[in-house]
């Protein structure tokens, strides 16, 4: 085992890609939740996102318009989950989960319908990676950040983006409000129901977005469930970065780098021992199994997240 | 409108709360410009809270005065206050009435519901009585007395409180020996709590609420594991025991909180009259449940604690806060039991049913039963109670005699200075 397989630019590159799409889930799952919505159709917003935005690559050709095909199909996935939970006043969980199995179900046939045995084309169009000019030639940083995908950079401003949004303006202030105490935003004229389909479809434009960074920037294909439980890790680092994007960002990168850690460790050894790979890669599980026990210090959820509003009087 | 309930987000700020929805001022949330305007409003109306406080760290008395603060911001000329003392020490009730009369003066139009007639005395102008929806009467404060009032709201005389017929016995039935315990949170809760109640006795248990009394009715019940002391019934120390094994002892309990603690609502009233009592004779034989029985008791107890409707298959959420209250109390003091804890017995409940209550636990302690009475209405206290301690900060800093323990006294106790005993 080196230093390089610890710490090297490979391995901090690869926690970026790795973090990338966790992320955005994770922003997704801190906006719904912060209104008071668990969204856990997270994961089947990537999975749409990542497909749909395939099937719009192959037919436009154009990047920018297969991601907004794939934000569009994250957001009327996450649509059909806030009329059931904020409209029908559904099960949350149960709403999220029967979209999930929904999502795969869907992906899986029509990609058999339109590409059959075959897979999705090789010629797709792809989100292309931003080269740092005056930073590649810089050794370490270079390779860390010199040529990264443009969605982990755009992953970076959103946080920053949403960061600002909920905590320094004023529809920020009445989401968190809406989340916390709905009936009190009410009283004073906040549409609680409004808000939360607003931050509901936000949830599902990022996980898609998410999604689209698989398909359309990483495998440059689609697969079945190629998604692979991304969602509920974006989940997972949502509580493990106790509902911020800072937050959750910093929690997505703990996963990358766990992820990239047990890739970079293939076949390593101390002295004569094998590195356990499979052990270490379920380091970041182990956290946050940890954090949402309450053993990293405190971690409460929004208080109203997840129970349905309805008006005095129903 | 000030509402019983606040309606305040506990994780933001005082100016936070005060200006949601009309925040003013572009779409950018500027702190220190909320803060002034909040700090300003404050000043012209002689209300202090610090703006830039969280609203889960400051005292109830505080909150208040943020929801009185949220109503002045959006300039209202009409405030509406919905029963505001009841989660108030007696020093905050006072601040509050300097407050009222202050917008009083200001020109501002208040209403102010509540049930308690020394409130209605102490700042009103004008009353009117609702009593079942409807318009009960007007009166004038300057001219009518509680007992006016009082008739107005029951439509009959109340009748006096029974003096005591017996003294209380010697035999002590519970005794509580350097008892502390941890709140949910895992503070201390308890910090080494010493009394007895004998029989025949009741013992009030007064202070403003989270200063341990929540903590102290679920040690002796066996709700929550008291991390030091003893809790004995006779020479038995129970500190150990599960409600089920404290029960059996004949420990009853009346919990402060009856849709959460007292009752299922979803059930009937037969048989939410036997919970706690389901898995043995006469209710229930080899763990089948006999349900002639149970309804024909449910029937039986309806009746003796006058439930209305008098249907043992009424479905218990569809009563009212008083009938449900009768329900408890029907299942709970109707086997006898030695010792009784009572938590906040007629919180929410109107004036007859209050009555009823009282009279129910008078006739528990005639019979020789000792009381536990917890409960932050001071009158109560002092209309019920053979003895009062008086709970602040997880001890008891004080047990006065019935007789010594005037309102003053035990407001001043109830707010840790201890000097007053």
């Amino acid at each position: 085992m080196t230093w390089e397989q610890l710490i090297g630019a490979g391995v901090l590159a690869a926690m970026l890609r790795l973090a990338t799409p966790i992320a955005l889930a994770a922003l997704g799952g801190v906006i719904a939740e912060r209104s008071g919505v668990v969204n856990i159709a997270l994961e089947g917003c990537m999975l749409v996102g990542a497909f749909f935005g395939v099937v719009a690559a192959d037919r436009t050709h154009s990047v920018v318009l297969a991601l907004a095909v794939a934000m569009a199909a994250g957001a009327v996935l996450a649509g059909v989950h806030a009329v059931a939970a904020i409209h029908l006043r559904s099960d949350q969980i149960v709403s999220g989960m029967a979209l999930n199995i929904l999502a795969l179900g869907l992906t899986s046939f029509l990609d058999y319908q339109f590409y059959g045995n075959t897979g999705t084309p090789a010629d797709l169009a792809a989100v292309p990676d931003v080269e740092i000019a005056p930073l590649a030639a810089v050794p370490f940083i270079g390779d860390v950040i010199g040529h990264q995908n443009t969605i982990v950079w755009l992953t970076v401003v959103l946080v920053v983006l949403i960061q600002v949004f909920l905590f320094r303006t004023v529809p920020g202030l009445r989401l968190r409000a809406v989340g916390e105490h709905p009936r009190a935003a009410e009283t004073v004229g906040i549409g609680v129901r409004r808000t939360r389909y607003w931050a509901v479809l936000a949830s599902g434009l990022l996980a898609a977005l998410g999604g689209a960074y698989l398909s359309l920037s990483v495998a440059h294909s689609f697969t079945d469930g190629m998604t692979g439980g991304r969602g509920f890790i974006g989940l997972a680092a949502m509580i493990f970065g106790r509902w911020t994007p800072i937050g959750a960002l910093v929690a997505s990168l703990v996963f990358g780098y766990g992820t990239a850690l047990s890739f970079s460790l293939q076949g390593a050894s101390i002295g004569d021992v094998r590195v356990p790979v499979q052990l270490l890669s379920t380091l970041p599980y182990v956290l946050t199994i940890l954090a949402v026990a309450g053993f990293v210090g405190r971690s409460r959820p929004p208080a109203s997240d997840g129970i349905p509003y309805e008006t005095e009087g129903h | 409108m000030i509402h019983q309930h606040f309606m305040l987000v506990p994780p933001l700020s005082v100016a936070e709360n005060v200006v949601l929805g009309d925040e003013r001022g572009g779409p950018a949330l500027d702190r220190r410009r909320i803060e002034d305007r909040v700090r300003e409003l404050e000043k012209r109306f002689g209300i202090e809270v610090d703006p830039s406080a969280r609203i889960e760290d400051i005292p109830l008395g505080l909150q208040q005065r943020v929801e009185i603060l949220k109503v002045l911001y959006r300039g209202s000329e009409l405030l509406i206050f919905d029963e505001p003392t009841a989660v108030l020490t007696p020093l905050e009730v006072d601040e509050l009435f300097e407050i009222v009369r202050t917008l009083r003066d200001e020109g501002k139009t208040l209403i102010l519901i509540t049930h308690k007639l020394r409130e209605v005395m102490a700042v009103t102008d004008r009353i009117t009585v609702l009593r079942g929806g409807q318009n009960a009467g007007e009166l004038v404060t300057r001219n009518t007395n509680p007992g006016e009032i009082a008739r107005a709201m029951v439509g009959r005389d109340l009748k006096e409180l029974k003096a005591r017929a017996t003294p209380p016995r010697t035999e002590v039935v519970l005794a509580v020996r350097g008892l502390e315990a941890r709140s949910d949170r895992g503070s201390p809760a308890l910090r080494g709590v010493d009394f007895e109640v004998r029989a025949g006795e009741i013992l009030g248990v007064a202070g403003v609420g989270g200063n341990g009394q929540s903590e102290l009715a679920q040690c002796i019940l066996g709700l929550r594991r008291p991390s030091a002391g003893a809790i004995r019934i006779g020479d038995v120390d129970i500190s150990k025991d599960d409600p089920k094994r404290t029960r059996a002892r004949g420990v009853a309990y009346v919990p402060e909180d009856r849709h959460l603690e007292g009752l299922v609502l979803a059930f009937t009233v037969a048989d939410d009259f036997i919970l706690g009592k389901q898995d043995h004779a006469p209710f229930a034989r080899h763990g089948v449940l006999d349900p002639v029985t149970i309804l024909r008791n449910g029937g039986r107890l309806a009746a003796e604690y006058d439930v209305r409707p008098p249907n043992p298959r009424a479905i218990v959420a569809n009563l009212s806060g008083g009938n449900q209250q009768k329900v408890v109390l029907g299942r709970e003091l109707s086997e006898r039991p030695k010792l009784i804890v009572v938590s906040q017995p007629t919180r929410g409940l109107d004036i007859a049913a209050t009555e009823y209550v009282h009279e129910r636990l008078l006739e528990q302690r005639g019979q020789g039963a000792a009381i536990l009475l917890v409960s932050s209405e001071l009158d109560e206290i002092r209309a019920l109670s053979d003895r009062i301690a008086v709970l602040f900060e997880g001890r008891i800093v004080a047990t006065l005699d019935a007789a010594s323990a005037t309102e003053e006294r035990l407001g001043l106790l109830m707010a840790g200075h201890s000097e007053a005993a």
